[in-house]
């Protein structure tokens, strides 16, 4: 609650001195002699207007951590305090219950210890409020006079003030970058742990995959950690039945969108097409489920083939290829558009027809943008999981058999996060180590296509 | 208004014949009421200054407007005196007698080898290995590019300089044996030495084929042409040999621009 009031008071003060920066600004431009200043007055304005915003915001962050820890320090040094048990969990329910009543947060204490401590607590926070709202203030007004004072005529208020946009983009960009090193590093911890206790070898060699939850987890036995049948059915059903599916589905549509179809039914097919990217992965497994993979079951019934299971790799697979579609087919589109329209008319002037155009120059000029959309959709299709979980199944076979059920990577780690096991048993640290091996994979793969897109880019220059 | 045609212009076989040829995109009427006979053996230079129509009429000749939605042609073309724009007329057929060379070099991403040999293989032209052999070398050797390129025939037809490039275009279109070659302005992206040596090529190539060039230069239509046809706001307003187009042109409006008053 605290913080939100020193917001809005954050935000307030930057107002004002924004209202006030531009107003002198505007007042140097008058007095100018050629009505002329070296920056825009508004420039002005946002100079003091971040100098106040920035410093208060920063306090504000600081403080919302160390105000609750000041409050719960001057609350255990009064007299009521002196009672309460020396430690443990009692103690903290009762400076917490303390805690909720004094800041409204709850009606009445249920631990009647608790009692004598809500009045202190109340002190503190009325203080420590005050405390906080003053140096609010105070830090606004120093940081913003400093800036106010240096605004003058030859100012160079905008390029500080792009200096300062350049640094807030460059942060937010390193938000997502810190987050994906945060993400290895919780990943790389997690499965240095797993290796401590079963072999990397046993791990990205053995063929038998069935880690038990309640075995000892002092004792794990290798043997049953081999991953290959996982790795070989996340290829399977991602890279090669999805592919077959979705790469000449893709390419071809987009070849009749980008040259044969007219303007109108673009249009109208290539939003249609982008929907089968927007709907949620759990509705395809839904469909991969009940329908496809029953249908599947039965069409193998009715040719003969009569141990079919009715989770099949096969219908995951194709379902998979289906939502992965618009991805090749629209970076193939993009990429096919982007060959120069000579090469095109170029081509058709030697008399080609419209389809040896497409064979001979337009694909084959494309192609490295094809590859890499083909490679996203992999990394995109060997990270998908909803499908899989619901339509591939859990038995870990290795088996070339599209009829059978299988079982990915990312199933397991499902299986093994959400299962029975404590969370330093062997058997869920391997879904960590699992995940490593996925995200080096994905992480290989959209390298590669980025690279070969950059390529392809230059071709052209 | 009609096109002044020169009358001392001698009966030559004209190869291609366009009659009353106006083109439009969608409403706007981009040429006028056309007529003109390309000579054989002859180069026919377009001149004029620009949104003129040139490149848009010369571009009816071999139906790449085609490939725009909205254009459309009226009047007759004829090719050896059959109608290109009949519903008969197959357009893979008509390209290959009619080549064309574009403004900027477009060579394919291939090698220079296959940019050469595409022509004539989507043609059925060659059979063996030794066929494709024997035509991507005369092709390159009429083209003025074998010196250049003959040790390296397998790189990238876009590693090759702009000038280069565009004799290689030069190459592939003759690769097919075409009757007509089209060029619309094939200099305009090249420095003063590559094009020098492509004006000396279109020289040499003038007598085997029919070649018309739209070109910005009215210096370069003076080298290089036997014929030409002065363009303005969709018309064609002159049309006559070069010699007289450019020492005594009859029409007003061809004086001042080839006197440099506009365009």
């Amino acid at each position: 609650m605290s913080p939100a009031i020193l917001l809005v008071l954050a935000l307030g003060l930057g107002l004002a001195g924004w209202l006030a920066a531009r107003a002198r600004a505007w007042t140097f431009r008058r007095d100018s002699a050629n009505g002329r200043i070296a920056a825009l007055p508004v420039y002005h304005a946002w100079y003091v207007a971040l100098w106040i915003v920035v410093p208060v915001l920063l306090f504000v962050g600081l403080w919302s951590v160390i105000a609750p820890q000041l409050i719960s320090q001057s609350v255990l040094a009064s007299p009521a305090a002196s009672d309460l048990p020396a430690f443990g969990f009692q103690r903290d329910a009762i400076l917490s219950e303390a805690r909720s009543v004094a800041s409204g947060s709850a009606k009445a204490v249920f631990n009647e210890a608790a009692n004598g401590l809500v009045e202190p607590y109340r002190a503190a926070i009325s203080r420590y409020n005050l405390i906080g709202v003053l140096a609010t203030l105070i830090i606004a007004f120093l940081a913003g006079a400093w800036a106010f004072l240096r605004i003058k005529p030859d100012f160079t208020a905008r390029t500080r003030v792009e200096k300062a946009v350049m640094t807030i983009l460059l942060l937010a960009s390193l938000v997502a970058i810190l987050t994906t090193l945060g993400i290895v590093v919780s990943l790389v911890f997690e499965t240095i742990r797993f290796f401590g206790m079963v072999s990397p070898l046993d791990f990205l060699f053995g063929t038998q995959w069935g880690p038990d939850p309640m075995s000892n987890p002092n004792s794990p036995d290798g043997s049953r950690y081999g991953a290959i049948p996982l790795f070989w059915g996340t290829i399977y059903i991602g890279a090669v039945i999805a592919m077959i599916v979705a790469i000449p589905l893709g390419l071809m549509s987009a070849i009749y969108l980008t040259q044969y179809a007219n303007p109108t039914l673009r249009k109208w097919i290539k939003p249609a097409l982008e929907v089968l990217a927007g709907v949620p992965t759990v509705v395809y497994g839904y469909f991969a489920a009940l329908t496809v993979a029953p249908a599947i079951r039965d069409a193998a019934f009715a040719v003969g083939i009569t141990n079919a299971s009715s989770e099949s790799a096969l219908a995951a697979g194709l379902v998979m290829g289906v939502m992965i579609i618009p991805f090749v087919s629209s970076m193939a589109d993009d990429s096919i558009a982007a060959v120069p329209q000579a090469m095109r008319d170029g081509s058709l002037a030697m008399g080609a027809t419209t389809s040896e155009t497409i064979r001979k120059v337009l694909v084959p000029a494309a192609l490295p943008g094809i590859v890499a959309g083909v490679m996203l959709a992999v990394s995109r299709a060997i990270g998908e999981t909803m499908i899989v979980v619901m339509a591939a199944g859990a038995a870990a076979n290795l088996t070339g058999n599209p009829l059978e059920a299988m079982t990915t990577v990312t199933f397991q780690i499902v299986a093994m996060l959400t299962g029975e096991g404590s969370f330093d048993h062997p058997a869920t640290l391997s879904a960590f180590a699992l995940g490593f091996v996925l995200f080096m994979v994905t992480l290989g793969l959209n390298f590669i296509a980025l690279r070969v897109v950059k390529r392809f880019r230059e071709a052209y220059e | 208004m009609v096109t002044v045609v020169h009358p001392n212009l001698e009966d030559t076989n004209a190869k291609m014949s366009a009659r009353d040829v106006s083109v439009f995109y969608g409403d706007k009427k981009a040429i006028d009421d056309v007529s003109i006979d390309i000579p054989t053996k002859y180069v026919t230079a377009f001149i004029g200054p620009s949104g003129c129509g040139k490149s848009t009429f010369l571009r009816t000749l071999n139906r790449m407007n085609d490939t725009i939605p909205s254009a459309r042609v009226e009047g007759e073309i004829t090719l050896d005196g059959e109608d290109i724009y009949r519903s008969k007329m197959d357009v893979v057929q008509l390209r290959a007698r009619v080549g064309m060379v574009f403004q900027k070099p477009n060579p394919f991403p291939k090698s220079i080898y296959d940019n050469v040999a595409y022509g004539p293989k989507i043609h059925g032209l060659v059979g063996s290995k030794s066929e494709i052999d024997e035509v991507v070398e005369k092709s390159l050797r009429r083209a003025g590019l074998w010196m250049e390129v003959k040790d390296r025939l397998e790189d990238s037809g876009t590693a090759l300089s702009g000038g280069q490039q565009q004799r290689l275009c030069i190459a592939r279109a003759i690769a097919v044996d075409p009757e007509v070659i089209l060029m619309d302005e094939p200099c305009s992206a090249l420095d003063p030495i590559a094009t020098a040596k492509i004006e000396e090529l279109i020289d040499e190539l003038s007598g085997r084929y029919a070649i018309v060039i739209v070109t910005h230069s009215m210096q370069q239509a003076a080298r290089v042409s036997q014929r030409t046809a002065f363009f303005h706001l969709g018309k064609m307003v002159e049309y006559g040999r070069t010699s007289d187009i450019f020492t005594n042109p009859l029409e007003k409006r061809t004086q001042d621009y080839i006197t440099g008053r506009y365009g």
